[in-house]
């Protein structure tokens, strides 16, 4: 019984860092740069829904979402979008400034102690098994978006189009698509997924600082590493392993201490075996 | 009436001079080539004019429009598009889907339908193979794919660079057959090709370009009888 809640509660938590790790691993195929202002943008929205939450839970989502897509595309056009073409730590760097930029501005707008604001859904209880909704809920949602995901890349154009421009930019503007476009798309959806993380994160935890989203940013980067970073899929897997592995390693008294060093141990075998990730493929490089 | 007009067209790659001011024209309806061995800058030209490489100086007129500083995303919007070196199809997207990006910049949705119809026609190998992905297609198929591709946003302007590069000597004469008959049916075309023989023989005009500069020009069955071109790439 204990295990189907472990289970439950692992695939709840992986299903976020999933909706993170695809964030990454989308912005890394499209644009080729690790941008690490990422899991600040998960803060962005905490934030966001703390802030609107005494109003209406529905907008606090909705504004969340909003404001984190204004966000990523902002950071994009402005710290990113003049650096295309120069090298990739002079991009590194800089999204580590950006990183570094929301949280300050973050701590002097909201101050530096912790936001504690307890949220109960509820329970659901069959037979001895209780599961929290707020599990459920976040289980449930970072599937859908999953799927609605999945759908979008494969049976829209614009999907299709950024397949095509991960693939070789080139060759993309020769078909007439706008790669500037659909990088800021990229960034678009990543936001909005990072916001959702946001929600379900802060739902999980209750507590809100200027580096909420630096632990979960770091895993769900492992994450989208451990599944091939680049693939779509790849940060799914790669997400929910990791999801299930935390979750597993905290039930057990003797290894949950060490579940952060086995998380990453896991990226160093993945790495030393299968440098690509799990379902990364090796790409040829183009001259 | 020329559709393509290029007056002293400059590109560097960093201090390199890779093409030394080039002009050049193509005609409605023409079958332009340019030839030249590996490094004359033919390439360089072609991406260059469509806006894939930056231009140093010079300019490029397509269809009455002045497109020398328009990207190149825009410039295949205003009816000029290339099948690039190398082919270079999404190699993880299915044939169709290929060709779905091929449309990408027609408005009209509509006509879709029959393009591919038309696609799937002119290259039956395509139509049985439209759910496979694109890598695993031969080289000849993955050509066939490449040219398909590029009409499927009815170019006014198809621009070829090496089309017959890679591929066995009967597919090269089908590649040649397959770029008269896209041309018969309206698209004017601009060739690069190492295969100087071949390529004359369906030109209306060429040029010859050698280290970055134009040294001759001509019909293409001037070119052809020419000492030097005969001398220098038709092994004669």
């Amino acid at each position: 019984m204990d295990f189907i809640i472990t289970l439950v509660n692992g695939l709840s938590l992986g299903g976020i860092y999933a909706m993170i790790a695809l964030g990454y691993t989308m912005v890394y195929g499209i644009a080729k740069m690790l941008n690490f202002a990422h899991g600040d943008i998960i803060m962005v929205g905490g934030y966001t829904i703390l802030l609107f939450l005494p109003i209406n839970p529905v907008l606090a989502i909705v504004a969340a979402i909003v404001f984190c897509v204004i966000v990523g595309i902002v950071i994009e056009r402005f710290a990113y979008k003049p650096l295309r073409g120069s090298s990739p730590l002079a991009v590194l760097i800089t999204a580590i400034g950006v990183s570094t930029l929301l949280q300050s501005l973050a701590q002097v707008l909201f101050g530096s102690a912790p936001k504690i604001k307890q949220i109960n859904l509820g329970a659901l209880q069959l037979g001895d098994l209780k599961i929290d909704y707020s599990t459920i809920i976040t289980l449930v949602c970072s599937i859908i978006v999953m799927v609605v995901l999945n759908l979008f890349v494969k049976h829209t154009k614009t999907g299709r189009a950024m397949v095509a421009v991960s693939e070789d930019k080139g060759a993309a503007q020769l078909m007439g698509i706008n790669v500037n476009h659909i990088i800021m798309v990229t960034f678009a959806i990543g936001s909005a997924l990072a916001a959702l993380a946001g929600l379900f994160y802060f739902l999980k935890v209750q507590t809100m600082t200027t580096t909420f989203g630096a632990l979960p940013g770091i895993k769900a980067f492992t994450a989208a590493v451990i599944g091939g970073i680049g693939s779509i899929p790849g940060a799914m897997v790669g997400g929910l392993l990791l999801g299930i592995v935390e979750c597993v390693c905290q039930s057990i008294p003797e290894l949950s201490s060490y579940t952060d060093a086995i998380e990453f141990s896991i990226l160093i075998v993945i790495l030393l075996v299968k440098p690509t990730g799990i379902l990364g493929k090796k790409r040829r490089e183009k001259v | 009436m020329a559709i393509l007009e290029v007056h002293d067209l400059e590109v560097y790659y960093g201090v390199i001079r890779a093409l030394k001011g080039i002009s050049f024209e193509v005609n409605e309806g023409e079958i332009v080539t340019l030839i030249g061995a590996n490094g004359a800058g033919k390439t360089t030209t072609m991406q260059s004019v469509v806006g894939l490489i930056p231009k140093k100086s010079g300019s490029v007129i397509f269809d009455g429009n002045d497109i020398t500083k328009t990207p190149c995303h825009k410039i295949v919007h205003l009816g000029m598009t290339q099948v690039p070196e190398g082919r270079r199809i999404f190699q993880e997207l299915s044939v169709y889907d290929n060709l779905l990006m091929g449309a990408y910049s027609m408005k009209d949705q509509s006509g879709f339908k029959n393009d591919l119809e038309a696609i799937y026609t002119r290259f039956p190998r395509l139509a049985e193979r439209k759910n496979q992905i694109a890598g695993t297609l031969s080289g000849g198929e993955q050509q066939m794919l490449a040219m398909g591709r590029a009409i499927m946003s009815h170019p006014k302007l198809l621009m070829l660079d090496e089309p017959s590069m890679g591929l066995s000597p009967l597919l090269v004469d089908q590649v040649f057959e397959i770029i008269k008959d896209i041309n018969k049916d309206g698209t004017t075309i601009l060739l690069v090709e190492q295969n100087a023989g071949k390529s004359l023989a369906i030109s209306d005009r060429a040029y010859v370009l050698e280290n970055g500069s134009i040294v001759l020009s001509g019909t293409g069955s001037e070119l052809a009888s020419s000492e030097m071109v005969r001398k220098a790439y038709l092994g004669g």
